[in-house]
């Protein structure tokens, strides 16, 4: 970098004897922006986090705390919250539900999905492609009414079954749009020189491209897992009482007379925790998933 | 000249199929592509068929109830409603284009920070990554205690410096402008790691040559980085809209029904739920859904033509 600087004409120096004083006194506009991309980071990193840690810091203190503005930051913790959330308001149950209906709805989309995604990149289907991504353009509600029609008439509101496809529908573009980005740049020549040594087609599929596409499979799986989990419209209207995934179950907390701030924040760090745990391992994962084909035509 | 004959050696000259095997191969196209392309018939295409025709009736009340048709009439009224139609079309519109504008401007910020590897490089990626994943419900509580008027911690920050305490969610006017900088806190993440990656992807020659020939930095900027970062800058823009028209569990979490009591962030969404769901209203709500579908097709149209001009 420093080298560039250099005026055209000057003569040749050792790069280590260049590199060397330039080390010690890098110019003040350099020395400035250094300072600056600190103190500009430290002030987003800050900002990202500061409501989270609210958010935890009031699932430990008790609602006469939350209300008492000399308890802001210095209090005495509790686990009185989340307690209430866990026993009363029975939400094992809930937790068991919403990691019930993410886990099926990734499996069977990665089941249809895949396949698919296979077909379309290699076959250049273009058109059945745009059909399934409009999925993602779609508004959601839209579907709901005629869903929400025709499964109260098979008696399927409130069963898993109805959740589940319904969360397919997030989860199989999603897969299927990451996916085709992922066998798009997977190179041919793998799968014909396997059809080549006597593996039908299909056979090349499931013994050479499957086994290299885990990486895809797992980006695509975790976004849509977490996608599935966060997901509230849809369990919003067709949950049952037995069936309730976490996001609908917060509002138990929240009533027209008053809300239990308390144990509301606890139920909100409930949903929130195991998804950052699984985000924090699978970082790479998902930022490539969240950044596939945006780099490319 | 002579022509030579070739037959187009395509799967349709192969021999015809022995066996289950042979002729899953032949046809592993459709085989492949169709478990998914039904199910997309079935839990979508015929359901948004569905929703057309219930546009075009005046279902209300039960969808069992039997309904007439009335042609076009849905659409007229719901297009010279100018009571909650025309509002919420207004607020979408405000909601997108707010969050929209300032998203990409700070995600451009943050990623051009982060461009350059540093140490402690993680802790801001895991810093950007938790509001990106966190369930958006519970990130409207979050906000919902952050600023209530009474007990909430802005407001405590504002005392501190000596602002007045403000209404935000709890007003008519503060509410919406509230909501969008919840949006921007969640999504600004995901902008950033777009262009992030648009950013590393970029080759450092044309960059480099600029400042050869001595360009400044906010130069190198504007007339190299940023033009070479178009199609990727797109994207981001479709990504995030596609999703922003489409807001509603923050807002439905920090207002509940109807966009609050005088419908403050009632955008489209919400008040197409809430006919659908509320009132019962099928046929109007059909209506408002097919107009809004129209409204995001025709956006996506704009953006996706713009980013085919911005690659060539």
């Amino acid at each position: 970098m420093s080298n560039a600087l250099l005026p055209a004409g000057s003569t040749r120096v050792d790069p280590q004897a260049a590199a060397a004083p330039a080390r010690r006194r890098k110019p003040l506009s350099v020395r400035a922006y250094t300072w600056f991309r600190v103190g500009a980071l430290i002030v987003v990193v800050l900002a990202l986090l500061a409501p989270l840690a609210w958010l935890f810091a009031s699932s430990l203190k008790t609602n006469v705390d939350i209300y008492d503005a000399s308890k802001t930051i210095v209090f005495t913790p509790t686990l009185e919250n989340y307690v209430n959330v866990i026993t009363r308001n029975n939400y094992f149950v809930y937790i068991f539900n919403s990691f019930w209906v993410a886990l099926v709805s990734t499996v069977l989309s990665l089941l249809l999905g895949v396949p698919a995604a296979y077909a379309m990149s290699r076959f250049t289907m273009h058109r059945s492609a745009l059909v399934v991504l409009m999925a993602r353009v779609i508004p959601g509600i839209s579907l709901l009414v005629p869903w929400y029609y025709v499964f109260s008439n098979m008696r399927m509101v409130g069963g898993f079954t109805v959740l589940i496809l319904s969360h397919m529908f997030v989860a199989l573009p999603l897969i299927v749009y990451i996916m085709m980005s992922y066998f798009d740049s997977m190179p041919l020549e793998l799968e014909e020189s396997a059809q080549v040594d006597g593996l039908t087609p299909i056979g090349a599929f499931q013994k050479i491209t499957l086994p290299l596409s885990v990486g895809g499979m797992a980006t695509s799986g975790i976004l849509a897992f977490i996608f599935s989990w966060n997901n509230f419209m849809f369990a919003l209207v067709l949950s049952g009482a037995h069936t309730k995934t976490l996001p609908v179950a917060i509002f138990d907390f929240v009533s027209y007379a008053s809300i239990d701030w308390g144990g509301l924040m606890a139920a909100a760090t409930v949903v929130t925790v195991p998804i950052m745990v699984i985000a924090l391992f699978t970082q790479k994962y998902i930022v490539s998933g969240m950044t596939a084909g945006a780099t490319k035509g | 000249m002579s022509v030579s004959v070739k037959t187009p050696a395509g799967r349709r000259s192969a021999p015809p199929p022995r066996s289950f095997s042979d002729w899953a191969n032949q046809h592993r196209k459709w085989l492949f592509a169709a478990p998914a392309m039904i199910f997309v018939g079935l839990l979508i295409i015929f359901p948004l068929a569905w929703t057309v025709y219930l546009s075009l009736t005046d279902s209300h009340g039960s969808v069992r109830a039997p309904s007439d048709f009335i042609g076009l009439n849905n659409y007229v009224t719901v297009l010279s409603d100018t009571d909650r139609f025309w509002p919420a079309v207004g607020r979408t519109a405000y909601f997108t284009f707010t969050a929209l504008a300032v998203e990409m401007v700070l995600g451009m910020i943050i990623a051009l920070l982060l461009w350059r590897p540093f140490r402690g490089e993680k802790w801001v990626r895991v810093a950007i990554l938790l509001p990106l994943v966190a369930t958006p419900v519970a990130v409207g509580m979050m906000w919902r205690l952050i600023f209530d008027p009474n007990i909430g911690f802005a407001n405590q920050m504002l005392g501190w410096v000596g602002i007045p305490p403000q209404p935000w969610l709890s007003g008519q006017y503060t509410a919406l402008p509230t909501t969008i900088f919840m949006d921007i806190w969640q999504w600004t993440p995901m902008v950033v790691l777009i262009l992030l990656a648009g950013l590393t992807s970029l080759s450092d020659e044309p960059d480099e040559a600029a400042r050869v020939d001595g360009a400044s930095a906010r130069q190198r900027f504007f007339y190299i980085t940023l033009p070479l970062m178009m199609p990727t800058v797109i994207v981001a823009i479709l990504l995030r809209s596609i999703d922003a028209l489409k807001t509603f569990d923050i807002l439905y979490a920090t207002k509940g029904k109807g966009g609050g009591s005088f419908h403050e962030v009632e955008t489209l969404n919400v008040y197409a739920y809430g006919l659908s769901f509320d009132y019962n209203e099928y046929g109007v709500a059909s209506a408002v859904l097919i107009i809004f579908f129209l409204i995001i097709i025709a956006f996506m149209w704009v953006l996706t033509r713009r980013r085919k001009g911005a690659q060539q």
